[in-house]
């Protein structure tokens, strides 16, 4: 008999070899993502947490201070002006987008949903790619003189800074809301329609509360990129360390603050180190962010 | 009789509503472009910016722009897709792999300006990088790889699954059965979604601000020696890209022109990240036919 069979040996070996180096490969790119992430809070928290350690500031002075002078005598690093920026622009963008972002995703699903997909997707996917330095220019160009001519004053501050945030926000809202009504079981829907409740009815007592959880969801995310938004806030805000007690007074976000004088302090300098102090409080509330939005997963799962 | 009558006014409001987004998005576009597109000229798109004077361009901001997608791309294409891959296809459920999602979540939360910190930090001064084009394609590869694994996973986890058992009855091993015939079927996928995130890279500029800086040497576009120092595609020069330059324009711009230049730009950049969104869509169907039998 001349059939000869192939060894199998090799063929295994290579097999072998070939389903390490795919293990192998893979394996090193996930762990550098995880290294990265680690070293990312690493290298923030260190040299913002030096500021309260080494250079011994309080942190309560650092949370609570409204007075921000850095370059004084004495100096004050008091950083409550930036942080009730943030906070307000976020809070103010949020509830300007989660209404708009609300029916657009209504609009999509429950009202004309082939249609109403077919004209609102592709808008709300070109508004994700608009850059956030050209909102911050179109702010510049439009938002500010608008509210200087209604308003009178300057037109920079807390209101131009949360329209355009509200509008750069928008995107993220309303496709996460879209995506989960389009998630929700017909039956539901259906079910309603058979008791001979209304669309809005339906949508009111039915759809919304259901989905709720998830509706919710695309309003924090919303929220997470307007917290670290920087630089189109940066463009209209003003930039006065003061507490606002306005919407038309100019103020200053922790991002805006950190993008106009890091470049200006040396590095280890109390100055610089305080701006660090801003950054971890970002990377804080970007874990609050993620824990929220597992939360609301979580609800949403029951 | 009452319910109908509140229906009525409740979709007219979401109608009414859904439609200020399109047309919010269309006064948008059109304003960057009525603003924009007649300061665009030949001369605009290759000339060197000018400070005090009027009349400059965005040519080597144009072109570090590009430059610096390309190398962000060499950097992010191996490792994102690698992780996605990873994720979809030897993950097993568990603590682990819950574990490494929770890492991706938080690391696409991260704002931008916090990578810019961490580049400046570890890749400019601790690296001794300095502001340079590297140190930027880094910094946008962190930036951009969370989002790159979560859509290669997806990509990966679309394909039948009859393929890979088809795959696994030839006794193929799990990484060829990847390369050789999940690959080419998720490729279609895989480029729409990288596409995507380079224009996202293309606008960006809050990270790049504190690593790739944001000032360009004078270059020479005639010296196309890597190591020289005014040589363009020196990847240890200091590079201001498209979108730094038009924040810095916007809020620090001295020039008579600044308004009339950050417009241009603006056009521009708005026109070629349309053009990705655009030619993604237009590259995933076409290779998608390829790849398929379908027509």
């Amino acid at each position: 008999m001349n059939n000869k069979l192939k060894p199998r040996r090799p063929l295994k070996e290579k097999h072998y070899w070939e389903e390490w180096t795919g293990r192998i490969y893979t394996s090193i790119c996930v762990v550098f993502l995880i290294v990265v992430m680690f070293s990312i809070v690493y290298f923030v928290a260190s040299k913002g947490l030096s500021t309260f350690f080494q250079n011994g500031i309080s942190i309560s002075e650092f949370l609570g201070g409204k007075t921000w002078n850095p370059t004084g005598e004495p100096a004050f690093y008091g950083a409550l002006p930036f942080i009730t920026g943030s906070f307000i622009t976020t809070l103010l963008a949020a509830l300007i987008a989660s209404p708009l972002g609300l029916c657009a995703a209504l609009f999509m699903t429950e009202i004309v949903p082939g249609k109403g997909k077919k004209i609102l997707q592709p808008a709300i996917e070109l508004l994700s790619g608009i850059p956030s330095v050209v909102y911050g220019f179109i702010g510049l160009s439009v938002i500010v003189p608008l509210l200087r001519s209604i308003f009178g004053g300057t037109g920079v501050g807390i209101a131009a800074g949360c329209l355009v945030l509200a509008v750069m926000i928008l995107p993220t809202v309303t496709s996460i809301m879209a995506d989960a009504l389009s998630a929700l079981p017909k039956g539901l829907r259906e079910s309603s329609y058979a008791l001979g409740a209304t669309r809005w009815q339906t949508i009111y007592r039915v759809i919304i509360p259901t989905t709720l959880p998830a509706l919710l969801t695309g309003v924090v995310l919303g929220m997470a990129r307007a917290f670290g938004e920087a630089l189109a806030v940066q463009m209209v805000i003003g930039n006065a360390p003061h507490v606002p007690t306005s919407l038309l007074e100019s103020a200053s976000t922790l991002t805006s603050v950190i993008t106009l004088s890091m470049g200006n302090t040396t590095m280890g300098s109390v100055h610089n180190n305080a701006l660090w102090s801003m950054a971890l409080v970002l990377l804080v509330m970007t874990f609050v962010f993620v824990i929220l939005v597992r939360l609301l997963e979580r609800r949403n799962r029951v | 009789m009452k319910a109908k009558t509140v229906d009525k006014i409740a979709t007219s409001v979401i109608v009414v509503l859904a439609l200020f987004i399109v047309i919010l998005l269309l006064g948008l576009l059109g304003f960057i472009m009525y603003r924009g597109i007649g300061h665009i000229s030949w001369n605009f798109l290759t000339s060197a910016p000018q400070l005090l004077k009027g009349g400059g361009g965005i040519g080597p901001q144009l072109f570090n722009s590009i430059f610096l997608l390309v190398l962000t791309l060499i950097v992010t294409i191996p490792l994102g897709w690698g992780g996605g891959i990873y994720m979809a296809e030897y993950a097993k459920p568990g603590k682990i792999t819950s574990f490494i999602r929770l890492v991706v979540e938080v690391l696409s939360s991260f704002p931008s300006i916090v990578i810019g910190l961490f580049g400046l930090l570890l890749l400019v001064n601790q690296f001794g990088l300095g502001f340079s084009l590297i140190s930027g394609a880094l910094a946008l590869a962190i930036f951009n790889l969370p989002l790159m694994v979560r859509t290669t996973e997806q990509a990966f986890r679309a394909v039948p699954k009859e393929q890979k058992e088809a795959g696994l009855a030839l006794g193929l091993s799990k990484w060829k059965i990847i390369t050789s015939i999940l690959l080419p079927v998720a490729l279609p996928s895989l480029i729409t979604g990288t596409i995507l995130a380079s224009g996202r890279i293309f606008g960006e500029a809050a990270a790049l601000m504190f690593t790739a800086g944001m000032s360009s040497p004078p270059l020479d576009f005639t010296d196309w020696n890597p190591t020289s120092p005014r040589s363009p595609l020196n990847p240890f020069r200091p590079a201001e890209t498209l979108a730094v330059h038009i924040w810095k324009v916007n809020s620090e711009g001295i020039g008579p022109d600044s308004k009339e230049v950050a417009a241009g730009a603006s056009a521009v950049l708005v026109i070629l990240v349309l053009a990705f969104n655009l030619s993604a869509r237009w590259i995933g169907r076409v290779v998608f036919r390829r790849m398929t039998a379908s027509k």
